[in-house]
């Protein structure tokens, strides 16, 4: 299961558990914020080959219809994914 | 049919994690849970990947994943097993990712003894080379050279002055059911290793290289570079041991110039012509003894 972010922040007493386990993939926060830079793909460019996908170390790029998607919540611009394009589909912007 | 980026579970497993823009390791955690699927039942112990994923409420693993001591990721590991057995859940894969101190230097002997008794597991060593996660201290895979916070560069010393601990042929000398070494710039190779390893029963080991851009002081977007250098250079090399045999998987045809890949991290900046020449030399000994010793494929 991928992990998502979900609604509810537990917060008081009742709602945290007096044990050491939760539920997996629970997601209170994005990631977005940590960014300076941010890619972007330009689709008539990208072939599908999927490396971006591969290498990213966040795995917030992922197929779609044959070419790729990008998770801006996610993504903290570490700029790999620029690195692997072969196909100079993928350039990085400054954060407005 | 091996492993590529289009045959692989779409699915992510470790997601939303705080580990630093470009890590290698997350990457390494990442594509080996890919490839294990969400049976994989994952042991972490202290450490990046386990500072990065369970920050209650914050939790990244899709997995079942829980932390361990941090001597003890192969022991839990074979609790793991065991349990599961026990209740007769069988489609399971138990899997440690620990990093390099966890590993080399204080979980050495939880997983010595896990290869002697042969348990059922696959023990994933994510190697970025120094403690990273509690601000680069030394351990010892940490390569000879390197700045960290315990072995800085100062007028008389210039960085870590001992080598890399050799813990593949280390696991090998148990005798253990599979070792491999890997590289996070060598995806394909490291994807079909951890599968190859998921199906083989025993005790599995798998050192995959996973630079930091934070250690080493390197661009985040060059993690990968490095990765693919540091293989191509000649100071890390893709490797197999099973069936009492080690084999080369790849061989440059001429090694880079390992004073260039030095050169680009800042971690080595201090270092002379002649401790290049030293880290030169030891690096063609050591392929000598892989050329007598390893067959090559």
């Amino acid at each position: 299961m991928k992990p998502y972010l979900r609604d509810k922040v537990p917060t008081t007493l009742s709602e945290i558990p007096d044990h050491t386990a939760y539920e997996a993939g629970y997601l209170v926060t994005k990631n977005a914020g940590w960014r300076n830079i941010r890619p972007v793909i330009n689709l008539e460019k990208c072939v599908g080959c999927l490396q971006c996908y591969l290498y990213c170390p966040d795995g917030v790029i992922s197929k779609e219809e044959n070419k790729v998607r990008l998770d801006y919540d996610f993504c903290k611009g570490c700029g790999i994914c620029k690195k692997m394009c072969h196909f100079d589909a993928i350039q990085m912007e400054v954060e407005k | 049919m091996s492993l590529t980026g289009k045959t692989l579970n779409e699915e992510e497993f470790f997601y939303g994690h705080k580990a630093c823009a470009g890590c290698g390791g997350s990457l390494a955690v990442r594509i080996a849970l890919k490839v294990l699927g969400e049976r994989a039942v994952a042991v972490l112990p202290a450490g990046c990947m386990s500072a990065v994923a369970f920050n209650f409420p914050q939790l990244c693993f899709g997995n079942n994943a829980m932390i361990s001591t941090f001597a003890g990721t192969a022991s839990m590991l074979t609790g793991v097993e065991a349990g599961l057995r026990a209740q007769g859940i069988n489609d399971f894969q138990a899997v440690g990712f620990a990093g390099d101190g966890g590993t080399a230097d204080i979980g050495i002997q939880a997983l010595s003894g896990a290869i002697d008794r042969n348990d059922n597991i696959l023990y994933i060593c994510y190697d970025n080379e120094a403690y990273m996660n509690t601000g680069i201290q030394k351990s010892s895979l940490t390569p000879f050279g390197a700045k960290t916070t315990t072995t800085p560069a100062g007028e008389n010393i210039r960085g870590n002055l001992r080598p890399k601990k050799n813990m593949f042929e280390i696991t090998a000398a148990h005798g253990i059911a599979y070792a491999a070494t890997a590289s996070i710039g060598f995806l394909n190779d490291f994807m079909n290793k951890v599968e190859k390893a998921s199906k083989i029963k025993g005790t599995k080991y798998i050192h995959v290289i996973a630079p930091c851009p934070t250690g080493w002081g390197t661009a985040t977007d060059e993690t990968i570079d490095f990765a693919k250098e540091i293989v191509d250079c000649g100071l890390w090399y893709l490797a197999e041991y099973e069936n009492d045999e080690f084999i080369l998987n790849y061989k440059p045809t001429e090694f880079t110039d390992v004073e260039t890949y030095l050169r680009k991290q800042s971690r080595f900046a201090q270092l002379t012509d002649e401790d290049i020449q030293v880290v030169r030399e030891s690096r063609d000994k050591k392929w000598e003894r892989i050329q007598k010793n390893y067959k090559v494929k």
